[in-house]
């Protein structure tokens, strides 16, 4: 185990599985000679060479269809997005193409690709640059989601993501790059893909959330703690496909349910884990579910308006009291 | 061997070569003929855009590949199937949407699909294979081999931004690329002039640096030899070339409008259709020998038994079973699992 930052994890994730698999490239928009616009490609040129390690002209829609192709024609490519935000121009690639063409060519065409970047919002970048694109991509059959809030789950999943013959869409978080915790050395070890982890147990509630709001979700327990409220944060990692189980089994636990994500509510990946809940589990619920969400609005540049507009710990522990009658 | 001997033996390849081009492109247009008409009567559904009279541009460019070059194509792709191999049978169980088809009956006319062939497919979104194309060419250059892609799209494809996006890294990264433009003059009821500022559309390769070649479309010999020097320009140079081949469709933009009448006039269709690619070579064949009238009609004949045993074959298919509807979602099986 060593201690490192989400942003080295992924390195590490990236040069490993290029040493592995001479058919892995990354292609994207810096990544080369620049060092990655987050630095998560750092190194990696010196390292590989600029064959595989490939900077391309601003130009979404155009690289993420060189990735497609490149798959069709049998190498695994990696397309980073400089952000999310500036890959839905390059959508019809992801949804038309990488997620079709095995399907429409009824199995002839695998496309064993990744799309990785960060997503959502960071620090008062305004309403272009501050979208969580989860529930977007979710939707998707054909399409694997992945959305890592640790270290070790970035490199686990990336891994997995990059080893997957499905594309894969990897959710990073701009604020998460420079948080750091334990990481397994263990070239070998991978984060399963569909599986939910619990990063905290407790009676009271189940937190289900993802990503970035892991951290968010954590501190609320430990705030939930020190006021006698123990709770469960069931950390999902994969958004699709989603690890109903694991809900399930945590909400026949606790009665009660809060879901916590970065995206706006209406047709959230929240309301998909209500939806999953009131199916499986309607007869241990105490409560109904409450959510906790992006305000509906785009993302304010103010600082006090961005702050109210995001979900926060606060948010979190208020929304766990009403679900178990508490006074705030 | 004597120079005499040479010269029958060169002339007995051309006319093989010709009686070649000219079974591709009959069988195309029977084919499609036969296409038609199960559309009209239900058997085909969805959309179904024909190929009929830009049948030169495929067959010519297929004689030019090899059967590890890689092929890919828009929606209108039921001639560029053939022509590159796929049997009718198959194609025709496809429209049908019959799991025989060549896609299990899961993609449909606009999404023809053949691994063997390095058939990449019918793609159904106006531009969108074109940097798949890109990334074909550069996983050949990445692996350092000499296989070419091949790919084609309608003139309107021009304005879209995923062909500006394509051209350009295909010329930055020197990707072996041919890019082919099928100039018929209309998106869909949109005539060039009232969609594309500059006209000459050619000109569009000189803004990525790339040779830009125009030609005529419905001469079979001429669409083989000019995209034959791009296609070995690509596989031996690692250039790609834009070329505009000009041609007309006989037909609607689909099944579902008139040939003329609308947005073009009878007398402009029936001009362009006096130089149908079939009858050209046709002409050209029995004027230098090459063919008989009797030749031609057993041929015609034959073409037309092969399109009606097709549209037998695919009639007597199986329906795709409902154990299909999840697979191949995920190439692990994980969403038919989740049933």
């Amino acid at each position: 185990m060593t201690v490192m930052t989400y942003r080295d994890a992924l390195n590490q994730a990236l040069r490993e599985e290029l040493k592995r698999d001479d058919s892995v490239f990354l292609m994207g928009e810096e990544v080369a000679e620049y060092n990655g616009a987050y630095k998560v490609s750092r190194g990696l040129l010196e390292e590989f060479g600029p064959k595989r390690i490939v900077d391309t002209p601003i130009t979404e829609l155009g690289f993420a269809g060189v990735g497609v192709g490149a798959a069709m024609a049998g190498l695994r490519p990696i397309i980073e997005f400089m952000t999310w935000n500036f890959a839905l121009l390059a959508l019809d690639q992801v949804v038309n193409a990488a997620a079709k063409i095995l399907y429409m060519s009824n199995g002839q065409y695998k496309m064993p690709m990744v799309f990785r970047g960060p997503n959502g919002s960071a620090l008062q970048l305004a309403a272009q640059h501050s979208q969580a694109w989860d529930s977007w991509l979710a939707h998707i059959p054909g399409l694997k989601v992945v959305s890592p809030g640790t270290p070790a789950d970035a490199k686990g999943l990336l891994k997995a993501a990059i080893r997957d013959d499905n594309p894969v869409i990897v959710l990073e978080g701009e604020m998460l790059y420079n948080t750091k915790g334990e990481v397994d050395d263990n070239p070998d070890l991978i984060v399963p893909i569909g599986k939910a982890e619990l990063k905290r147990e407790g009676d009271h509630c189940t937190i289900v959330t993802f990503g970035k709001m892991v951290l968010v979700a954590l501190q609320a327990a430990d705030q939930l703690a020190k006021q006698g409220v123990n709770v469960d944060v069931l950390d999902l990692r994969t958004v699709r496909p989603m690890d109903v189980e694991a809900i399930a089994n945590s909400v026949a636990k606790t009665n009660r349910a809060v879901v916590v994500e970065e995206g706006w509510e209406v047709c959230g990946i929240g309301a998909q884990v209500v939806d999953y809940i009131q199916r499986e589990c309607f007869d241990d619920l105490d409560a109904p579910v409450v959510r906790v969400h992006q305000a509906d609005v785009p993302m304010p540049y103010a600082k006090n308006l961005e702050k109210l507009a995001k979900p926060d710990a606060a948010k979190t522990i208020a929304a766990v009291k009403r679900v178990m009658y508490l006074e705030d | 061997m004597s120079k005499k001997n040479t010269s029958n033996s060169a002339s007995a390849n051309a006319r093989d070569t010709a009686v070649g081009y000219l079974h591709s492109m009959l069988m195309q247009r029977r084919f499609e003929e036969k296409s038609a008409e199960a559309y009209a009567i239900g058997k085909i559904g969805g959309f179904c855009h024909l190929y009929i009279g830009q049948e030169a541009v495929s067959t010519g460019t297929m004689a030019t590949l090899r059967p590890d070059d890689y092929v890919i194509t828009a929606y209108r792709d039921h001639g560029l199937a053939l022509a590159r191999g796929m049997t009718p049978r198959e194609v025709m169980a496809e429209l049908f949407g019959r799991a025989a088809g060549c896609s299990g009956g899961k993609g449909g006319s606009m999404h023809l699909f053949d691994r063997k062939l390095n058939f990449l497919g019918g793609h159904g979104i106006v531009g969108g294979h074109i940097p798949i194309a890109t990334g074909v060419g550069f996983a050949i250059s990445y692996r350092g081999g000499d296989q070419v892609c091949v790919c084609f799209f309608g003139e309107a494809a021009v304005n879209i931004g995923a062909f500006h996006e394509a051209l350009n890294m295909a010329s930055l990264w020197n990707l072996p690329v041919v890019f082919i433009m099928e100039n018929n003059r209309y998106g869909m009821g949109t005539a060039i002039g009232r969609s594309t500022a500059q006209q000459d559309v050619v000109k569009r390769a000189e803004a990525y640096a790339m040779i830009g070649i125009s030609i005529d479309g419905q001469d079979v010999s001429g669409v083989h030899d000019q995209i034959g020097a791009a296609v070995e320009r690509a596989r031996k140079e690692h250039r790609p070339t834009l070329v505009e081949v000009r041609t007309t469709r006989f037909m609607g933009h689909s099944m579902s409008d008139a040939a003329s009448g609308t947005y073009r006039t009878k007398e402009e269709l029936d001009q362009s259709m006096q130089r149908d690619p079939i009858l050209l070579l046709k002409k050209k064949m029995l004027s230098n020998g090459m063919l008989s009238e009797d030749e031609y009609v057993r041929m015609d004949d034959e073409a037309k038994a092969a399109a009606q045993d097709a549209w037998d074959f695919a009639d007597a298919s199986p329906e795709p079973g409902p154990e299909e509807l999840f697979s191949h979602v995920l190439s692990d099986g994980q969403a038919e699992a989740a049933q």
